[in-house]
Parts: C-alpha cells; structure tokens; sequence
C-alpha cells in the first residue's frame, strides 16, 4: 500500500516549534511543546502516541480547531502550503478549512449531524466555498459519493447518517473532506472505532484517494498496526514533544529512542506462543445457549426478531483463558451478559461448577453470582466516581456476609496483588489513571473470588504499553488463583497473546473454535480468513531490528 | 405514521373518561349548593328545593352521572345553569379570545425565548448568560397576575401604550386585535420565556459539545449557520417536548391571564362558571381543557419526525 513521496516544491505543511499552553493548574505547562515536523505533497505521515501525548492538540491547533478559551497557540509556526497560519483571523481560517485543508475524525457515529442527509452534509462544504449552483453542487456530491466507492449513490445522497454502517459514514466523511481536493487531509483516529474488517477497507480508501489526488495526509493514530498499513514517515510523540521522527520502516523495525523501542514492543504479536494445553475440571460450559431480541408486535407494526447469540456451545477449564473473537454486532457481548446473567438468555444451560444457571430465578440465583465477575471495557465509566475504590471493592465480599475488617484485608491485599498501594484504597476513581482504574476493577472483581473472570474488552480502551501490564496482570491472576477467564476482544493480536483457546463469532453463531495456536496458523472459516487478512500490519514483524541495534 | 396516530387517539378515550369522572365527582364533593346560589340571599328552603329538582341535582350522583354521559354521547353538552344557554354555543362564543391569546403567546415565546436561550449558550458564562439565567428566575418565580399588573401599570396606565382591558375581534381588524391583545399575551408569555429559553441553553449547551459541530467548523463553516443549522435543528426535539408538558401551565396562565385583562375568553368562563358553580359549564371547559392537553401533545410528537429523522412511528 506504500505510494510514491513526491515532496517536490516543499512541504505542504511544516510546523516548527509549535506550543499550545494548558490552563494554568494542568498536569503541564504545555500541551505540546516546541513539535516541528513536515508533510510533504502526497505524503502520508502518522502521528503515533499514547494518550495524552498531544497528537490530537497537534491536529487541532492546525485547523484552528482547539477549544475556545482552553487552548491556544502561544508559539512556534505553522505554514501550509509555505504560508504562515499560525494566528491568523478566524474568517480566513475558515475560508482555508475544508477547502485547502480537511479533516475527517474519530467517531464516524458521532462525526455527521444526524438530522440533516448526507447528501447535504457533503455539499455544504461547496455551499460554504463555493458559488455553484444547488444542481451543480447535486452532481459533484454524486460524483465524489462514487469516488469513495459509496454503494448507489443517487439514493444515498437522500439518506440519513443513522441508515449509513460506520464504514460508509467515514466514508461520507471522507467524500465531504475530499470534495474539494484539499492539499491536506488530517485523519484523527479515523478507523479506531471501526471493525477491522472495515478499517481495512477505510485505510485502503485513504491511501486509494491520497495517492490519487496527490493530498498530503496527517494521520493521527495509537495503533502500530495502522503505522504498518499505511505511513510513508512516522513521528512519534510523548508529553507533547516528539520523541523521534522516521520512515516507517525505521520506526517500525530499528527505533532509536528507547520511548520508542518501548512502544514497539508492547504491539501484542500476531503469532501466539506455545500453551499447555489443559486438563483441569471445566468451571464454565454452556450449551446451546441463545438469546434472541423481538420489537414490535401487537399493534406496532411488523414483528422482528433478531438472534444475538444462537446455539453457543463454549467451555472453559479452570486455570485457562478462552477467547472470544468477533466484529461489533457479532454477539461476544451477549454471551458473556448471558453468561453473567446480567440479561436473560433465552434458551440453552449455562453451567458454572454443576449448577445450571441459565433458568434460575433472581433469588435462587444470587448465591452463585458470587461465582462469575466482570471487567468491563471502560475503566472511567465502571466504577462509582463517589465512592472509594474501597469502598467498591468491599460492597461485594460485605453483602455476601464477609466482615467489613476482613473484607478491608483482602482488598489491601489485593491491591498489592494488582500492584498498587494498599493505602490507595481511601481515594477515588478519578485520582488513577486509566490503566490503574483497570487494576482496581480486577481487584475489585478478585475480592468475590470467583470461579469465572470474564474480562469484555478489559484491554480495549488502554494504551499499548499500559495494555501490556495489565495482559500480564491478568495472565499472573489466571495462574495464582487457577481461574478460569472468559476473554471478549475483537483485537486479533490481544486474543493471540492471552488465549489458549478461541471462539471467532460472527451474527451470533460461533463460526470456528480451537486451540489459539491452531486457528491461528491454519484458519478454517472463511470469516476467520477474512478477519486476519483485514488485520493490519499482519506479516510485519514490529522490532525485528531491535536486537541488533541495542 | 397514520396508525400511531390512531392509536394514540383511541388511548385518549380512557384518559378523558378518568377526567370526566374525577371532574364530575370533584364538583358533586365540594360543599356548595348551585341552587341555593342561583336562589339568591332571600330564598327560603322550598324555593331552592325546587330548583334543584328543575336542575336535576336531587338525582342520585350516579343517575345524575350517568345522564350528563349519555347526553354528551349524544352532542349534548347540557344548559348553563347560569347563563340559560347551551353550553356549547357558549363555549364557541369564548373560543376565539382563548385562541388567540394562547397563540400570539406561544409565538411570542418561541421568538424569543429560542434567540435567547441560544445566544445564552453560545456565550457560555458572558454576561448575557448570566441576563438571561436571571431573567428566568425571576419570570419562573413571578406570579402570572403580578406580571400582568405591572405591565398594566407601566405599559397601559404610565406610558398609554396599550389599552388596559378588554378584546376587540379579529373580524373588526386585525390591528386593533393585536394592539389590545399583546399585552396579555406578553404577560402569559413571560413564564414561557423563561422556562423555554433556559431549556434552550441547556440542550444547545449540550449539542455544541458534539463532535458533528466539530465537524462544521472543520468545513469552514460560520459560527451563525453551525448555530442554526447544525445546533438548534439538534436542540428542537427538547425544547419541543417542554413546550408541548407545559401546555397545562398555559391553560392555567390563560385563565389567570384573562381575568386580568377582562379577556371574554374561557379562561374568564371557567372563573364565572366556578364562582356560579354552573355544573355543566365547568364540566365541559375542563373537559375541554384535558382534550386539548392531550391533541397537543400527541401533535408535538408528530412533529417530532419533523425535526429527527430517526423518530419514525
């Protein structure tokens, strides 16, 4: 996927020593920091940091996008197309924006305004900068609609974004961003939220448009993966300075700066190492498990019914990680809300120990909850902003009868399992960071003692480097406690490293099972096929060069 | 589309029954007697008994329920005790004064309110915020016959403004209509104001968080159009849920409001008939009333698909 660089008459964009000041009172003085760096013409450079590393602050303050009244530029310069843009009044930014620079964003759900037609949205870049007429601006929206590949687009140039997949939203973004044949395109994260399948075809469409129209391309992103896929240079930032800038060959195989080199190896391996394979007692089965959605009805119109899960069959043995693997839509959720009986499956046993589970009624059913704990994916939004992380790790052990002395105990002594301080237990959520937050909701899980630790997408919303500590946490726990761990990812390369065992699901059913090792050396489905192909960086070996350079 | 609507209709049928029960009860519960009112001071106990048997009220309650119901079925809202008029001439005689408040009302708010709120949310903190903050406290907090008073004495007595009472038909012109009408309308439309303009900002505020403004200023767009455009065509289906529960506040501000201003409407009618205790006028206003409460609100939320596609019934 690698295009030509052709940066001949200078960059298109070139910052040197840019700084944005935080309020007074942040974590910093600087949300960036002196960051120079180029983009040439049809160049596609990504931007690689963890959070809080300044990559988005970059992009914003480029557009003149950054939050009235908290950010500003307070120095350096940024020149496109080798003209200063760097404070100067909003009316001309805005005349630049959209039409010689654009931007497409994270979140193609959220991104597009959900009561006005795509169609619109498009156009109303060539209403803002443009003189063409309401007919003329119809048929150029056709055709950039065509252009990235967007299915009939003489009818869905009359839809509504809520009628649109998440691919072919980005899609609409990118047809909206492109329409003019900016110099430069700023990608903040534009693929995170989507499934792998259609990242795929998103960076493929990227890198289809920038080398077709020569755009030079600004592309935030944590993912190396994507880095693989896609860059020509690479700058990586920490604390909002740039740590090292390179090609992607360089960066991805023989990083200087040990940041770096760091981050490199965090990036999970798509080849799974060798695992025992396991003959303990089985903590979890299920059979035929399914749960199934209906809407509508009695006077409401047609009746549908959607099967979310459909005879899922999985078992984990004690001291064992087993994998769940599948797109958004593809049900993993479900089993394991099942499986917790946070919602009610609809036929099929679930057997924790030798009590089936699946039918009994809330009372019956509250001893056993003890058995099954979840963390679930976001670590800001699972646990009380109010209380102590003591206090929520306690709730549970108290209401099952342990004494608040004893209950106290075990979380100082879980917390220094998890690897932080017992004394922590008196402050909140906010004061941890992410991956702490992470640590305390396994904590808090590892106090009920459970049989079955069902971990849904506890990794996702982490930093590389943080995800890493806490696979290996997760790992340690699974050994210490001989637990048995039912693992939600839709991240191949996660599934690769922690798994012994995988299920790929897709619309509910799972499409193939076995051994991490097996699946992964030699798929059988053709869904298992199509999702390691749309992997990105597959086939990259991150590092490889390390070794020879330390 | 056409079935929900139906549907809604049809659930109306049981809400106005509870409301037919509850008025009619409430009125037969509360200790007065419209015959010994209608009989006057000196009227002595055979007089009154007799018109009380005229009126039908020595029925039992449930024969008198039962043929108030069965008339109405019928299209027959019954006589006016107090005015020896049917009592449905007599509310479409009212109709056009209430009508005609409650409207320029809705339109004065909606004019201003939504500039208001959204200019308060968009200058988050500045001093027009905090104006308008202000300004709704204290229009939520001021009693409507208050505002009316004050603006009586300022706008009518001081200034000579506008006239102090009374309604002149939109048949006889259309100017001296809305001359005698702003004023009340201004003062029913006070509490509207603010209450709207308040629930503007808190959902502009929220809309301007979004990351599809984001993406209009990343177009190039200007601040007035990702305002309208974007922010308020987002906000609408708040503000117009609000407008459509505070309807009852409304009907209450328009009989308050009528009274004030010597308003010939069914405010002024439903006043007059309580003070009479005129049984089936009151009746049949409220019934009313409750019927318009529910049409509202069903067609607030037809209009809803108006303003998100995503709503589709």
């Amino acid at each position: 996927m690698q295009g030509a660089t052709d940066t001949g008459g200078g960059p298109i964009l070139e910052l040197d020593g840019l700084t944005v000041a935080l309020p007074k009172g942040g974590d910093r003085g600087n949300a960036i920091d002196g960051v120079s760096f180029s983009v040439g013409r049809g160049e596609i450079v990504c931007v690689v940091g963890e959070s809080g590393s300044g990559k988005s602050v970059t992009a914003q303050a480029v557009m003149g996008l950054l939050p009235k009244g908290q950010l500003a530029v307070t120095g350096g310069s940024i020149k496109l197309e080798g003209r200063e843009i760097a404070g100067i009044a909003q009316p001309e930014l805005r005349r630049l924006r959209g039409q010689r620079m654009s931007m497409i964003f994270q979140e193609p759900m959220t991104a597009l305004n959900p009561v006005e037609r795509v169609g619109e949205q498009i156009g109303e870049v060539l209403e803002i900068h443009t003189p063409l007429s309401a007919a003329e601006r119809r048929q150029k929206v056709l055709d950039i609609m065509a252009a990235v590949h967007l299915p009939d687009p003489a009818s869905m140039i009359d839809a509504f974004p809520h009628q649109l997949s998440g691919g072919q939203r980005q899609r609409v973004m990118i047809a909206a961003a492109l329409v003019l044949d900016p110099v430069l395109l700023i990608a903040d994260e534009p693929t995170t939220a989507l499934d792998v399948t259609t990242q795929a075809q998103i960076l493929k469409l990227v890198a289809e448009m920038q080398a077709r129209r020569g755009t030079g391309v600004l592309f935030i992103t944590h993912d190396f993966g994507v880095v693989a896929e896609i860059a020509h240079r690479v700058v990586v930032m920490q604390h909002g300075r740039v740590v090292e800038i390179g090609s992607r060959d360089e960066i991805i195989s023989r990083p200087r700066e040990p940041y770096t080199q760091m981050l490199i190896r965090s990036v999970p391996s798509l080849h799974p190492p060798d695992r025992k394979p396991n003959a303990s007692t089985v903590a979890l089965s299920t059979n035929k498990l399914c749960k199934t959605y209906s809407s509508g009805g009695f006077l409401a119109g047609k009746r549908r019914v959607v099967k979310a899960a459909a005879d899922v069959t999985i078992d984990v043995r004690r001291g064992e990680t087993v994998g769940i693997v599948g797109e958004s839509g593809s049900g993993k959720t479900t089993v394991a809300r099942c499986i917790a009986r946070l919602i009610h499956p609809t036929s099929g046993t679930i057997r924790i120990g030798d009590v089936d589970v699946a039918t009994l009624p809330e009372r019956r059913l509250r001893p056993h909850r003890k058995h099954v704990q979840i963390v679930f994916q976001d670590p800001y939004r699972s646990l009380n902003p109010r209380r102590t992380v003591g206090a929520s790790i306690i709730e549970g052990p108290v209401n099952f009868g342990l004494a608040t002395a004893d209950a106290i105990r075990r979380a100082r002594d879980l917390m220094q399992l998890v690897g932080l301080q017992p004394d922590a237990l008196d402050r909140f959520p906010h004061q941890f960071s992410g991956g702490q937050r992470q640590r305390i909701a396994i904590a808090r899980a590892l106090a009920m003692e459970p049989k079955l630790l069902i971990a849904d997408e506890a990794v996702s919303a982490l930093d590389v480097s943080v995800q890493a500590q806490v696979l290996a946490l997760l790992d340690d726990v699974r050994a210490r406690f001989d637990l048995a761990i039912l693992f939600i990812t839709h991240d191949l390369r996660v599934a690769a490293q922690i798994c012994d065992r995988i299920a790929v699901m897709q619309n509910g059913v799972v499409v193939e099972a076995g051994p991490t090792t097996e699946i992964f050396a030699a798929p059988k489905h053709p869904y298992t096929h199509a999702l390691f192909a749309a992997a990105p960086g597959r086939g990259v070996r991150f590092g490889d060069g390390l070794e020879a350079v330390s | 589309m056409s079935a929900y609507i139906l549907r809604r209709l049809l659930a109306a049928i049981p809400v106005m029954a509870i409301v037919a029960v509850l008025v009619f009860l409430m009125l037969r519960l509360t200790p007065s007697d419209p015959a010994a009112i209608i009989a006057g001071d000196f009227a002595n106990d055979q007089q009154i008994a007799e018109i009380r048997s005229k009126l039908g009220l020595d029925q039992p309650i449930l024969t008198q329920f039962l043929i108030w119901i069965g008339n109405m079925l019928q299209g027959d809202f019954g006589e006016s005790f107090f005015y020896k008029k049917q009592v449905a001439q007599l509310i479409v005689e009212r109709l056009e004064p209430t009508i005609s408040l409650s409207l320029l009302a809705i339109v004065l708010t909606v004019s201003i309110a939504v500039p208001l709120g959204t200019l308060a949310a968009y200058k988050q903190g500045s001093w027009i915020d905090r104006f308008v903050m202000g300004f709704s406290v204290i229009g939520f907090s001021l009693p409507v016959f208050v505002v009316g008073y004050l603006l009586i004495y300022l706008l009518a007595v001081k200034l000579d403004w506008f006239p102090v009472q009374g309604y002149q038909y939109l048949a006889d012109g259309f100017g001296g209509w809305l001359h005698r009408l702003i004023l009340p309308a201004l003062t029913l439309a006070i509490v509207f104001v603010a209450l709207i303009a308040r629930m503007t900002r808190t959902s502009v505020l929220e809309v301007l968080h979004e990351d599809y403004i984001r993406t209009a200023r990343a177009k190039g767009q200007s601040e007035l159009k990702v305002l309208v455009r974007h922010a308020l065509a987002n906000a609408a289906v708040p503000i117009l849920t609000v407008i459509g529960l505070t309807f009852a506040t409304l009907i209450g501000g328009v009989v308050v409001t009528e009274s004030v201003y010597t308003l010939p409407g069914l405010g002024l009618l439903t006043v007059d008939a309580v003070l009479a205790r005129d049984y089936p006028t009151i009746q049949a206003v409220i019934l009313l009333f409750s019927l318009a409460y529910v049409l509202v609100n069903l067609l607030v939320d037809v209009a809803y698909t108006l303003f998100d596609p995503r709503i589709r019934y």
